[in-house]
């Protein structure tokens, strides 16, 4: 992974440094909180509902052992013992006090890490493929991208003051795993006709209050030219978005305002002018970041290994396990290792400073001292060897870290809501505790199939409700929680957001709600083959709202 | 206002006169954009420096090659959340090629100083007597730069690879000289 050389570890320490300033000078009485708020937020600590919560980067979800156990430290320290991944692959400490952020960023400075740009109107932390580097389906690497874009865009002195935030996620593969039809810019590496690699750059696509699929910006882009193209993408935004109001200052609402083609246009103009000036990449420097992610010293290994093998006859809860859990690894003889933070009755993406410290033991141990963090919030052990998978499963299932459940409907995204939010509507967290314990049966899930289920406490979709193939969205009626249900939605290729089934459940009709849906697909697909996605794509919110409200004739229009 | 630039707080001398009203003939004064465009013909024949006022949401393209003609362009953050002039201050600078003053009016705090001098802008305008020792140490907070801006520091992509330095420089942004003189 990369390290940081004298540059990245001066830029970090100084931010140390002046974050530890603008504290004292808050803390003084100098800063106005509201002088204060913008200042915080570009190092991502949050004012929420009991505490300050701080959001640290994982650029691209990579962690070493070595910060995974920093971060374990953390929570111990600084926290109440716990951490919690998000869905842009960070993780956020939801008790620190003001006066130890400062020491909390030296600790993060000392093993490459930092807050920098993880909230603001600025360029956030730059998203990725958990699977990078060791997917097989991979054109090239992304992470090398990733990195570029982030240094590029940490402390950009133009771009630090945008109409609002601007998330920019890449991804190298076909299959996307990254998200990026539903991020400000998405970044899709694609082979052209002539053989060249190069980018295909998607632009407006987004979720909160106005979720949009993004458009393509440009169908390919040469790779030297990527940060001028950025850089014209960004300027045109911070010069035309809107700022007279907050829900409509996302470049989403610009680029569908002028039109995607006169948008591409505008972008287009710009960069011409400055496409072979000083951003252009020299590829000395490619080839320097390269370097970092070249592949580590593989063995040479037969692709089926017998005591993996045996293990799974041996073990039906192994081999369950080995069936859901595992991804296809590019190099013969290892296997890409899922680690579910989704526990039967679990808060989505919470991890004890205990588990932390076993996963970077454990990374340690077989997966050459890294892991990565997934934007559906599990954990991603990127190279083992298959011959070591049942000892890695035998450590996990101790420590709850072995449910058999990724891609399923237990596999639940969700924001920490109402008991952590100040912008939430409802609790996202007790919902989802509820149904993974509902669903929890392994052969129910089985039945089910694949089947992503989102939820978001409130309209800011923080927990990605548009885009699940199931979304919960908690609202508030008159005071009591009430939750909305989407059906339809994807974040994949087929990016799609999902259709409002009615009116919305009140907390104890939300888990007989999702039943009753699950139940009217199991009843109707066509096979074991059609999956949930596919069957309300072919059939469309009709059979579930009969089930859910009655048949239409009965239903009041209120009910719509 | 008193004017923070070359690193101490100097007096203004320039003076901003409404579209309506009379324009001084001895004083240095700056105009909106849209008066500049309207009556630039006369207001170039002054023989005292002249400068234009340029709004948020105008576009600084729109001066062209009238830039070589004024002493000093302003930009405004209306409020510190509002960022459209760092973009402004680029476009002046780095494809205009402006060489006169670019002053920062507005609500200027010390935390977006060094971001504002990056963009090449050159003055800010601060309350008179306010202390300016915060916004001198913000230009010291850092020492390595990702990116190329319109200040001409050397970034970090240069310091790595010593070798691209002299072609990269030669395509060359403007330096303005007190900027270098305030990282110095």
């Amino acid at each position: 992974m990369y390290r940081y050389d004298e540059f990245d570890a001066t830029i970090v320490q100084e931010r140390v440094q002046q974050f530890r300033g603008q504290v004292a000078r808050r803390v003084a009485g100098e800063l106005t909180e509201d002088q204060f708020r913008p200042l915080r937020l570009k190092n991502g600590l949050y004012l929420q509902l009991h505490a300050y919560m701080l959001r640290i980067a994982v650029p691209y979800g990579l962690l070493s052992s070595k910060q995974m156990r920093k971060l374990a430290y953390i929570a111990r320290r600084y926290d109440r013992g716990f951490g919690h991944f998000t869905t842009r692959q960070n993780i956020q400490f939801n008790w620190p006090q003001l006066p130890d952020v400062p020491d909390i960023l030296q600790h993060l400075a000392d093993v490459e890490m930092h807050a920098i740009q993880t909230s603001g109107n600025c360029i956030r932390n730059v998203t990725s493929d958990q699977f990078a580097g060791v997917a097989a389906d991979e054109i090239e690497d992304p992470r090398i991208w990733a990195e570029i874009v982030r240094q590029w865009s940490t402390f950009h002195p133009e771009f630090s003051y945008l109409p609002r935030k601007f998330k920019i996620a890449v991804t190298g593969a076909p299959d996307d795993r990254a998200a990026i039809r539903v991020h400000d810019i998405g970044i899709r590496i694609v082979k052209n006709e002539a053989g060249e690699v190069g980018f295909e750059v998607w632009v407006g696509g987004g979720l909160g209050r106005t979720p949009i699929v993004g458009v393509v910006c440009r169908k390919f882009l040469p790779k030297e030219h990527l940060l001028s193209y950025l850089e014209a993408i960004l300027r045109v935004y911070n010069l035309l978005g809107r700022r007279d109001n907050i829900y409509k200052a996302r470049i989403k609402i610009l680029v569908q305002a002028t039109g995607g083609d006169k948008f591409a246009a505008m972008v287009e103009e710009e960069w011409e002018k400055i496409k072979n000036g000083p951003l252009h990449l020299p590829q000395a420097e490619v080839e320097r970041i390269h370097r970092y992610f070249a592949p580590p010293a593989y063995e040479t290994l037969p692709d089926m290994d017998p005591a993996f093998e045996t293990a799974k006859l041996e073990n039906p809860e192994f081999a369950r396990w080995a069936r859901t859990n595992l991804v296809k690894h590019k190099v013969r003889g290892y296997a890409i290792v899922n680690v579910s933070l989704k526990p039967d009755g679990g808060a989505p993406g919470d991890a004890s400073a205990d588990q932390m410290d076993l996963l970077a033991d454990l990374a340690d141990e077989f997966s050459l001292n890294e892991v990565r963090v997934t934007h559906h919030q599990n954990i991603v052990f990127p190279n083992v060897r298959k011959r070591d998978v049942y000892a890695l499963w035998q450590r996990l299932r101790p420590a709850k870290l072995a449910t058999s459940n990724l891609g399923f409907i237990s596999d639940i995204i969700a924001c920490p809501g109402l008991d952590y939010c100040n912008l939430a509507n409802a609790r996202s967290i007790p919902v989802a505790q509820r149904l993974s314990r509902h669903f929890s049966d392994p052969r129910k899930l089985d039945d089910i199939g694949e089947l992503r289920l989102n939820i978001s406490g409130c309209i800011n979709a923080c927990g990605h409700h548009h885009v699940g193939h199931i979304g919960i969205l908690g609202v508030d009626k008159q005071g009591q929680e009430f939750y909305q249900v989407t059906v339809g939605g994807s974040s994949k290729d087929d990016a799609s957001l999902g259709k409002i089934v009615g009116a919305a459940f009140s907390e104890d009709d939300i888990v007989p709600a999702i039943d009753t849906i699950i139940n009217i697909y199991l009843a109707n697909r066509a096979g074991k083959g059609e999956r949930f996605l596919d069957y309300v794509r072919r059939v469309g919110v009709d059979p579930f709202k009969e089930a859910l409200y009655g048949p239409a004739t009965a239903r009041r229009p209120a009910a719509e | 206002m008193a004017l923070l630039q070359h690193g101490a707080l100097q007096p203004n001398n320039w003076r901003f006169v409404g579209d309506d009203a009379a324009i001084p003939a001895e004083e240095p004064v700056t105009v909106s954009l849209k008066r500049w465009q309207a009556e630039g013909e006369t207001l170039r024949g002054r023989n005292t420096p002249i400068g234009v006022r340029l709004k948020n949401d105008e576009q600084a393209l729109a001066l062209g090659e009238d830039v070589h003609r004024l002493s000093l362009i302003e930009v405004e953050f209306p409020k510190f959340t509002d960022g459209r002039a760092f973009s402004q201050a680029r476009i002046l600078r780095d494809k205009l090629g402006y060489q006169g003053e670019l002053r920062g009016i507005g609500n200027i705090l010390r935390d977006q100083y060094l971001y504002m001098t990056r963009c090449g802008i050159d003055s800010v305008e601060l309350p008179e007597g306010k202390p300016i020792d915060g916004y001198l140490a913000a230009l010291k907070e850092f020492s390595a730069w990702y990116q190329p801006a319109s200040d001409g520091r050397v970034t970090v992509l240069e310091l790595r690879h010593p070798a691209k330095a002299s072609t990269r420089r030669s395509g060359a942004t403007f330096i303005s000289e007190s900027v270098a003189a305030h990282s110095a």
